[in-house]
């Protein structure tokens, strides 16, 4: 009782001294310049998210930073361990398997999937006749959610009499492919799903591209008797670069950070048949929330994809660049 | 040389010229082009086609291949939606994507707007900050989320799941590009009129990017609505999961009842994908929008 009066006249006392402000404030406010006025009102509206940058972005990563050279499980004190996390790591066979495993889906999954949408996208832009119809059912699985569609993929890849593709297969008297099973063919059986959704995104991106190219040069090139495939590489992929170049940075780094496919079709064996499809992000999850909260070191592991995503990129927009 | 060259030319021009008579060929090549792509199409929707039609199917014709129930039911979305949990991680997910692309979408404006359309020093500082934070993957920001939420007890709630996605650094450099495009005379003839500025954004300037905010939120809403591995960090207690992560959970526990994970599967999807269908054009033209100008 006394705490809450107390704390209502400290209220009242507030208000009093804010209305005086106020009266202050406005007088100064009048006196200020347009220009002034616009700075107070920019800072006035950046406040909030200037907080939220800090305090849900800059600052984590920093956090995040700092975290890779401490030990901690949640219970015992931070431990300073220099560079001890990024050692282990160094020394892990696990890692490298994973880390071999992250370029694999970024090498399978970012040509197959550019080559194939842009296959379709270079002929659905020829064609008028349910244009429309036709594109939405490239675009559909796009607007699905990954863990879904990881569920549906993994009935799929059941064995028979369960499975939806292995029921095909016998159907023909083709034998049995043990998709999730198999140490090899696991890894593209997880990809599969993810390049799938992706495609309708990259189809209509595509498609903006080529209709962005001015008809004109088509004409030229057909008056001059150029074939429909030189065009394609003289005219067609050269003025669609910066659309390319946007496509294959996105999609790069959308497969080095596969997680949700993997995730859901393993849920029984995470990352396995013996880690074959385990991405690195599925490595950062299990060694930070996997039962053993090793924080520090599952940071480093985060900082290692950090650099990862940052390189790759950087490398890609070089040599897409200079061509 | 110079000869062969001619004829060529010639050639060609003539058979510019005369349209009838190689145009047959090319219709027929037209037509292979249709029914191959036609055929992808459905080759794509076949998986989706596969869900729905096994989430209304009876456990026994499950390892049948006909697209077509024998014996269609509802009984699976009755079952799965009487238990309830489902009923409740909808409502979840919904709650969330809706508040946080509302968020989203006003705070995201509201910066781009500022660093476009006011004049000030630091501005272009506070572009390039904000711009950095797209290079720092979600993964990396997830483990310092996490403790920051175990201490302030935000684990578990809606609040929890939220607030890493309340603003989107992509978001303010789109919707800053599109501000480019609003005329200075229409601001600064609201200015005269008399409002101030916080006026001027609301009810000039937001209308005149309506198409932006429109394929904003389609992105927004679409990412948090199938978002999976922080609600997957910040939930323990299944009353607080979000659709895809009760789904997960739920397909490691029907393990084989495959009837019902399609079901489920379903019931995450098709709101999205009814939603695409009603709007198709305005989406795509968003999707483009966003991705090009992103």
């Amino acid at each position: 009782m006394a705490e809450l009066s107390q704390s209502e006249t400290r209220s009242d006392a507030r208000d009093a001294a804010d209305a005086q402000r106020k009266s202050g404030l406005n007088a100064r406010w009048h006196r200020l310049s347009i220009n002034q006025k616009q700075v107070v009102w920019a800072w006035a509206f950046l406040a909030i998210p200037i907080v939220f940058y800090v305090v849900v972005r800059f600052y984590p990563t920093g956090n995040a930073f700092v975290l890779s050279f401490q030990e901690w499980n949640l219970l015992n004190d931070r431990e300073w361990v220099g560079l001890e996390n990024y050692i282990d790591l160094w020394n892990n066979d696990v890692f490298w398997v994973v880390f071999v495993n992250t370029f694999e889906y970024l090498i399978i999954g970012t040509p197959i999937s550019l080559v194939v949408s842009f296959f379709i996208a270079y002929h659905l832009d020829k064609v008028r006749f349910m244009h429309g119809t036709i594109r939405a059912l490239y675009f559909l699985p796009f607007m699905t959610s990954a863990v879904a569609m990881a569920w549906v993929w993994r009935w799929f890849y059941q064995p028979v009499p369960i499975g939806v593709f292995n029921n095909f297969l016998a159907q023909f008297g083709i034998p049995q492919i043990g998709f999730l099973n198999s140490t090899t063919i696991a890894l593209p059986a997880v990809l599969a799903p993810a390049v799938w959704a992706g495609l309708g995104f990259q189809i209509i991106i595509f498609m903006a591209g080529l209709r962005a190219i001015p008809a004109t040069y088509y004409e030229a090139a057909r008056v001059d008797g150029v074939s429909n495939w030189t065009m394609l590489w003289e005219i067609t992929l050269p003025l669609l670069k910066p659309t390319i170049v946007f496509l294959v940075v996105f999609s790069s780094i959308g497969f080095l950070r596969i997680f949700d496919h993997v995730f859901n079709m393993t849920t029984n064996n995470p990352g396995g048949p013996l880690n074959s499809t385990k991405p690195l992000v599925l490595m950062i999850y299990e060694t930070a929330f996997g039962g053993r909260s090793q924080m520090g070191a599952a940071a480093a592991q985060t900082v290692v994809l950090f650099v990862i995503l940052l390189v790759v990129s950087l490398v890609q927009l070089r040599i897409m660049r200079d061509k | 040389m110079a000869v062969a060259d001619d004829l060529q030319i010639k050639a060609s021009s003539e058979t510019l010229l005369n349209t009838a008579a190689p145009k047959r060929p090319r219709n027929y090549a037209q037509f292979i082009r249709w029914g191959l792509l036609f055929f992808g199409g459905l080759v794509m929707v076949m998986p989706l086609v596969y869900m729905i039609s096994t989430s209304l199917k009876y456990s026994f014709e499950v390892y049948n291949l006909n697209l077509i129930p024998e014996e269609p039911t509802l009984d699976n979305y009755i079952y799965v939606l009487a238990d309830g949990r489902f009923f409740n991680w909808f409502i979840n997910s919904l709650v969330i994507a809706t508040l946080t692309t509302i968020s989203t979408l006003i705070f995201d404006s509201l910066v781009g707007y500022v660093l476009c359309k006011f004049k000030f020093r630091g501005r272009y500082l506070i572009f390039i900050a904000i711009l950095s934070t797209l290079m720092i993957p979600t993964e990396m920001l997830v483990i310092p989320w996490y403790l920051m939420s175990q201490q302030l007890g935000w684990l578990d709630t809606y609040w929890g799941i939220m607030f890493p996605g309340l603003m989107t650094a992509f978001g303010v450099f789109l919707m800053k590009q599109f501000f480019e495009s609003v005329p200075d005379d229409f601001l600064e003839a609201a200015r005269i009129d008399g409002l101030n500025e916080l006026q001027i954004w609301w009810f000039v300037a937001m209308l005149l990017v309506k198409p932006a905010l429109a394929a904003l939120a389609i992105f927004v809403f679409l990412g948090n609505w199938t978002a999976f591995i922080w609600p997957l960090i910040a939930t323990t207690d299944t009353a607080l999961y979000t659709l895809p992560v009760g789904l997960s959970s739920f397909g490691d526990e029907a393990d084989v009842a495959w009837e019902l994970i399609m079901t489920g599967a379903a019931i995450s999807t098709l709101p999205t994908l009814v939603v695409f269908l009603i709007f198709q054009r305005f989406i795509i033209r968003g999707v483009v929008m966003a991705g090009l100008k992103g």
